[in-house]
């Protein structure tokens, strides 16, 4: 990483420099790539073209008109009816915000994702310090196994999941032998249930990374650390979670906002929100109240909260990369 | 003198064999406890499978058991015989199949633009796509939805290729950049040097050698694509021929009675081509994500 940082940190080749009005009084360098300069000012965008329009077309306006939506009054009748389209102001937000429903799936999916996240996180750190602490063949296995679940499709894990628990064939409540106590009835335990599915197919990316990243350590730190008679509590306290941080954040952040936007497992294992929508999160709300009830307007609002939080999260995170002074 | 030195150093391997012997009993239970680990996550798998090939009568048994001892493949049939299964995974493959492929290519040259110029807006655009990884995709169905109506693309597979792609391609440009920024500069020099053009060196120089990594990268916009359900749930919605296999499996979820052998069989049709494309690139993703996140 360290080379990589000090790479950037040299000057820009002088070449490109002088394109993008680099300050004229700084002695030119001999470019690290010397190449025909003359149109090199072009070649990057024309480059970046098919990216750059299939993005501004399919993800940024998109969202305008997400936004757009949230303002207007847009219902099954605006939508075929071709009934005009009126201004809301902030009226869809106000009786969303009003809407004790939005407040307890709010509520509901921060605490959710929380909980996967930290489980996902515990669960692969503590898995991918066990991988360096054995040899080849469980190691192979244990990896093998972990790829099988994250190469499982979300839907078909959740078929999958939903079946091992299922009140009267699933084997797990024969095994527990809990009769025919149903999973997805009660809320706790529905909620439950696709915490498992969700850390099941979620834990592997963060064991293969983290192990990544602690493979990267030398060994001798580690030795020179356990000769010494440090504890592996220890180890992993002041030698490997500093020397992982930047690993670490990567995969937090991406578990945040992985589990955030869980929608297949939610849809597939509680049916569409469960019972009277008691495990409804936002983004399965917001796809019922667009789709199910025809509320476009009010889906796209719901969608616009989402939009904001994960900005929130993103910020954060571009802060703590900075910090860091890593480079772009 | 030498004597000092070498009963030194016998205490010192002395000193490494005790460790070694009292991490042994550790290092055995750290070993079991790995095996465990993995039948357990291995297990939901095997199940699925397991069940694919059960009879009928063991799967509508209350006495489940984890083998079978007369497998049928009565299962499989129910669902290869239900109307258009097969037409299902072509769309499947197709959607996938072109969005790995365009996705690839794009993001490789939006990576060496990133990489290997400096140009006004370069960090800002960094910045765009890290941001447009965080964005809520599913929030976007509602537009999206509207936009291929305008677009005439409902009930086509475009409609489902071209979000797929244009979302696929901000984490495949972040993740292949370490890999363009790994390729040495001076091979570049060499190349112009030798009288190579800009465009001889990104196709057969840089290209061959960023290869491995457009692989690892591929592994996610497949799966994303591949195990989308909700864009396949929202904007085919009446031509059942351009379905994709998420919506197949969901026939076989009845409001009465859910015929598990058939969505245990058909999970497993679906499961197969990822855990084939993931076992092919294994090795290379490992070590793909360690470069894109030491970077």
């Amino acid at each position: 990483m360290t080379t990589h940082t000090t790479a950037l940190k040299t000057p820009a080749p002088a070449s490109a420099g002088a394109g993008t009005g680099a300050p004229a009084g700084r002695p030119p360098r001999r470019g690290r790539s010397v190449s025909p300069r003359g149109h090199s000012g072009w070649t990057p965008w024309l480059y970046l073209l098919p990216a750059l329009v299939l993005l501004a077309g399919l993800l940024v306006y998109p969202i305008y008109q997400l936004g757009l939506i949230s303002f207007l009054e847009y219902t099954q009748a605006q939508v075929s009816g071709g009934e005009p389209t009126t201004f809301q102001g902030f009226g869809n937000y106000a009786t969303l915000f009003n809407d004790s429903q939005f407040w307890q799936v709010l509520l509901a999916t921060v605490l959710f994702a929380a909980a996967c996240v930290v489980s996902t996180l515990f669960v692969g750190c503590a898995l991918a310090v066990l991988l360096t602490r054995i040899r080849a063949l469980p190691r192979l296995a244990l990896m093998m196994a972990a790829l099988g679940a994250w190469a499982t499709p979300a839907i078909t894990g959740s078929t999958v999941w939903v079946f091992l628990f299922d009140p009267d064939f699933g084997p797990v409540n024969k095994v527990l032998g809990l009769g025919d106590f149903s999973w997805t009835y009660g809320r706790y335990s529905a909620f439950a249930l696709v915490l498992l599915e969700v850390l099941w197919c979620s834990f592997p990316f963060v064991m293969v990374t983290v192990y990544a990243g602690i493979r990267a350590i030398p060994t001798e730190v580690l030795e020179a650390a356990s000769l010494d008679g440090a504890s592996q509590w220890r180890i992993w306290r002041t030698i490997m979670a500093p020397m992982l941080k930047p690993i670490l954040i990567v995969v937090t952040i991406q578990s945040i906002i992985w589990d955030f936007k869980v929608f297949t497992q939610i849809y597939v294992m509680t049916n569409g929100g469960g019972i009277a929508g008691q495990n409804l999160v936002l983004n399965v709300y917001a796809y019922q109240k667009a789709f199910a009830s025809s509320q476009y307007s009010l889906g796209s609002a719901i969608g616009v909260v989402m939009l904001v939080i994960l900005l929130a999260v993103t910020l954060v995170y571009l802060r703590l990369v900075r910090r860091q002074g890593e480079e772009l | 003198m030498s004597a000092t030195t070498d009963s030194a150093a016998r205490g010192g391997t002395r000193g490494v064999r005790t460790l070694l012997r009292v991490k042994r009993p550790g290092r055995l239970a750290a070993e079991a406890a790995a095996l465990l680990i993995a039948v357990a996550v291995a297990f939901p798998l095997y199940w699925m499978v397991l069940s694919a090939f059960k009879p009928a009568g063991e799967i509508q048994s209350t006495d489940p058991r984890p083998w079978t001892l007369a497998p049928s493949l009565d299962s499989f049939r129910r669902v290869f015989e239900q109307q258009d299964f097969g037409r299902y995974f072509l769309n499947s493959l197709l959607v996938a199949g072109t969005v790995v492929i365009a996705s690839a290519l794009i993001a490789f040259l939006a990576a060496t633009a990133v990489t290997r110029f400096r140009f006004k807006f370069r960090t800002t655009l960094l910045i765009m796509f890290l941001v447009a990884q965080m964005v809520p995709v599913e929030a976007l169905t509602i537009p999206l939805f509207f936009l291929m109506r305008d677009f005439g693309q409902l009930n086509t597979l475009g409609s489902l290729i071209l979000p797929h792609l244009a979302f696929s391609l901000p984490f495949a440009i972040w993740m292949l950049r370490g890999f363009v920024k790994a390729v040495p500069e001076a091979l570049e020099e060499a190349a112009y040097i030798d009288g190579a053009s800009r465009t001889r060196f990104l196709w057969q120089i840089l290209f061959p050698l960023v290869f491995p990594g457009l692989v690892a990268t591929s592994v996610f916009s497949f799966i994303t694509t591949w195990n989308d359900f909700l864009f396949a749930k929202s904007f085919i919605i009446s031509d059942t021929s351009q379905s994709t296999l998420p919506m197949a499996l969901l026939v076989f979820f009845k409001p009465d009675e859910n015929d598990w052998g058939g969505i245990m069989a058909a999970s497993t049709v679906m499961t197969i081509p990822v855990l084939v494309f993931f076992v092919l690139v294994q090795r290379r993703l490992v070590s793909g994500l360690g470069g894109a996140v030491k970077d």
